[in-house]
């Protein structure tokens, strides 16, 4: 269908290392996104105020700008600190670790908003029966939060984790072989950026299509007992 | 002599500045069946929330099967829980059954009834399955074992409410206002399991405006006005004496409407 001029396989690689940079950032972001949310709805106001300054400040900045500060200022940072130590041998922050790191902060802030809209619209007697039934908080998180949760969480969690995918192509400008970069080089070289561009495009529609997929397949699983009209 | 079912003494309950219970006391030995009675704004849901800390008293002591919960006083003056393990333990003891059901909406029936005889009790699961069952065929609710509450009447998700409560062989059962939320025609269900409950020897504390349940099937009637206990006794003896002025009127009003 399109020549690659023997492109392909390196392309295919690159698709495979934007597959692992979300997936990677996506469970960071989760991880935050939970962290965050718990914090702003916990009672001690300084879990709610770091919480907030974080979702704050991260929603208020560019992407690229935040992943260019982290990569390079972090960098600096890390050399900082080993200087502090006294460490032998610098600690590099790869262009794989820097991206996912970026990538899971900025959207564990856009995480952390649609968790705690999905905890606040799980009823409180729900939980209460949990208490009044003698389980632990931890057993009342788990056992009827998180799964009466996932279910006002997902449509959100379904876009941020899209935006997500899409933004992965930012770490081609630190230097990361993701299939962005990879089409570059065959673009460059071949003077085809149509060509080349256009099967970046379907890569990420691939990968979308599949999420789209994947997502409603969850949606279903987590609204038994909600649906209307009888079993 | 065995210790009561349940003793609650002096309790209060401030929130903010308002002081919503005044002092309240109550003895329920096993098998007795406690209405407790009073206008809104009476204190009688708190009083029944307090008894297992989902609101934390501010004064009192509460005794479960000669169990203290242990409470104790931090700086500024409020109580909490000093033992977080007792308290779950002693609630596991006191079954609640809420106004609004509060079936967990991600499980069906069934699920429901062995959630937490399973993770808190750590019964079996077959066990925990076949005395659900039978708890089930008692409500009149078998049939819906597999249903999710939300597609379920009111009197049907209480009704498997109550058998929830049961699933845990508690010592007390807690009601709170169990038939206010349901439709009048759906009212009559649930008082029928409740009163089958009570013949057969359940230890039941049951918040309630229902003045034919709280006459006709409770051993002592508790009437709370203004956060203290107004009235007290026997069914017979308070429905047809009232010593009580308050109380008197509360009866009128009701009979009237």
């Amino acid at each position: 269908m399109f020549d690659l001029h023997g492109y392909g396989p390196t392309i295919a690689d690159g698709a495979w290392l934007t597959l692992e940079v979300a997936l990677v950032s996506v469970l960071i972001s989760i991880v935050l996104g939970m962290a965050g949310a718990l914090a702003r709805l916990s009672k001690s106001p300084v879990a709610r105020g770091i919480a907030t300054t974080y979702t704050t400040l991260i929603r208020g900045v560019p992407d690229l700008v935040l992943m260019l500060l982290l990569f390079f200022g972090g960098q600096l940072f890390l050399n900082w600190i080993g200087d502090l130590l006294e460490l032998e041998e610098q600690i590099d922050l790869s262009p794989f670790t820097a991206g996912v790191l970026t990538i899971g902060f900025i959207f564990g802030a856009y995480m952390a908003e649609t968790f705690r809209g999905a905890m606040m619209a799980v009823p409180r007697g729900q939980l209460e029966a949990g208490h009044a039934y003698g389980m632990s908080g931890l057993q009342v998180f788990v056992r009827i939060m998180l799964p009466q949760m996932i279910r006002y969480a997902l449509p959100g969690f379904g876009n941020n984790w899209l935006v997500l995918l899409k933004t992965t192509a930012l770490v081609s400008v630190i230097g990361l072989n993701d299939m962005v970069n990879k089409a570059r080089f065959g673009a460059n070289a071949t003077k085809e950026p149509f060509t080349f561009y256009l099967v970046v495009c379907l890569g990420y529609l691939v990968f979308t299509t599949v999420s789209l997929l994947l997502l409603r397949w969850a949606e279903r699983r987590y609204s038994l007992g909600y649906e209307r009209g009888g079993r | 002599m065995t210790p009561p079912a349940l003793e609650v003494r002096d309790l209060h309950k401030t929130f903010a500045d308002l002081e919503v219970l005044k002092g309240v006391s109550l003895t329920a030995n096993t098998g007795d069946v406690i209405s407790i009675l009073g206008s809104s704004g009476s204190g009688k849901s708190t009083f029944l929330r307090c008894i297992n800390l989902l609101e934390t008293p501010t004064e009192g002591s509460i005794i479960v099967k000669g169990e203290t919960l242990r409470l104790k006083r931090d700086a500024s003056g409020n109580l909490s829980p000093e033992d977080a393990a007792q308290v779950q333990r002693i609630r596991a003891k006191l079954a609640m059954v809420f106004q609004g059901f509060n079936l967990w909406s991600h499980m069906t029936v069934l699920e429901n009834l062995i959630e937490a005889p399973v993770h808190v009790l750590k019964v079996p699961r077959a066990e925990a399955i076949e005395r659900a069952e039978a708890l089930l065929h008692k409500v009149g609710m078998y049939e819906r074992r597999s249903y999710y509450p939300m597609h379920i009447s009111g009197g049907q998700q209480q009704r498997a409410a109550i058998a929830r409560a049961l699933a845990m062989q508690p010592d007390a059962i807690l009601f709170d206002e169990p038939t206010s939320a349901l439709d009048p025609e759906l009212v009559g269900e649930v008082l029928k399991v409740m009163r089958v409950l009570a013949e057969e020897g359940s230890t039941m504390i049951v918040v309630t405006h229902e003045m034919g349940f709280a006459r006709e099937v409770s051993s002592r009637v508790v009437f709370l006005h203004q956060g203290r206990v107004e009235e007290e006794g026997p069914p017979a003896e308070v429905f047809n004496n009232p010593r009580s002025e308050r109380f008197r009127q509360f009866l009128s009003g009701k009979l009237k409407g």
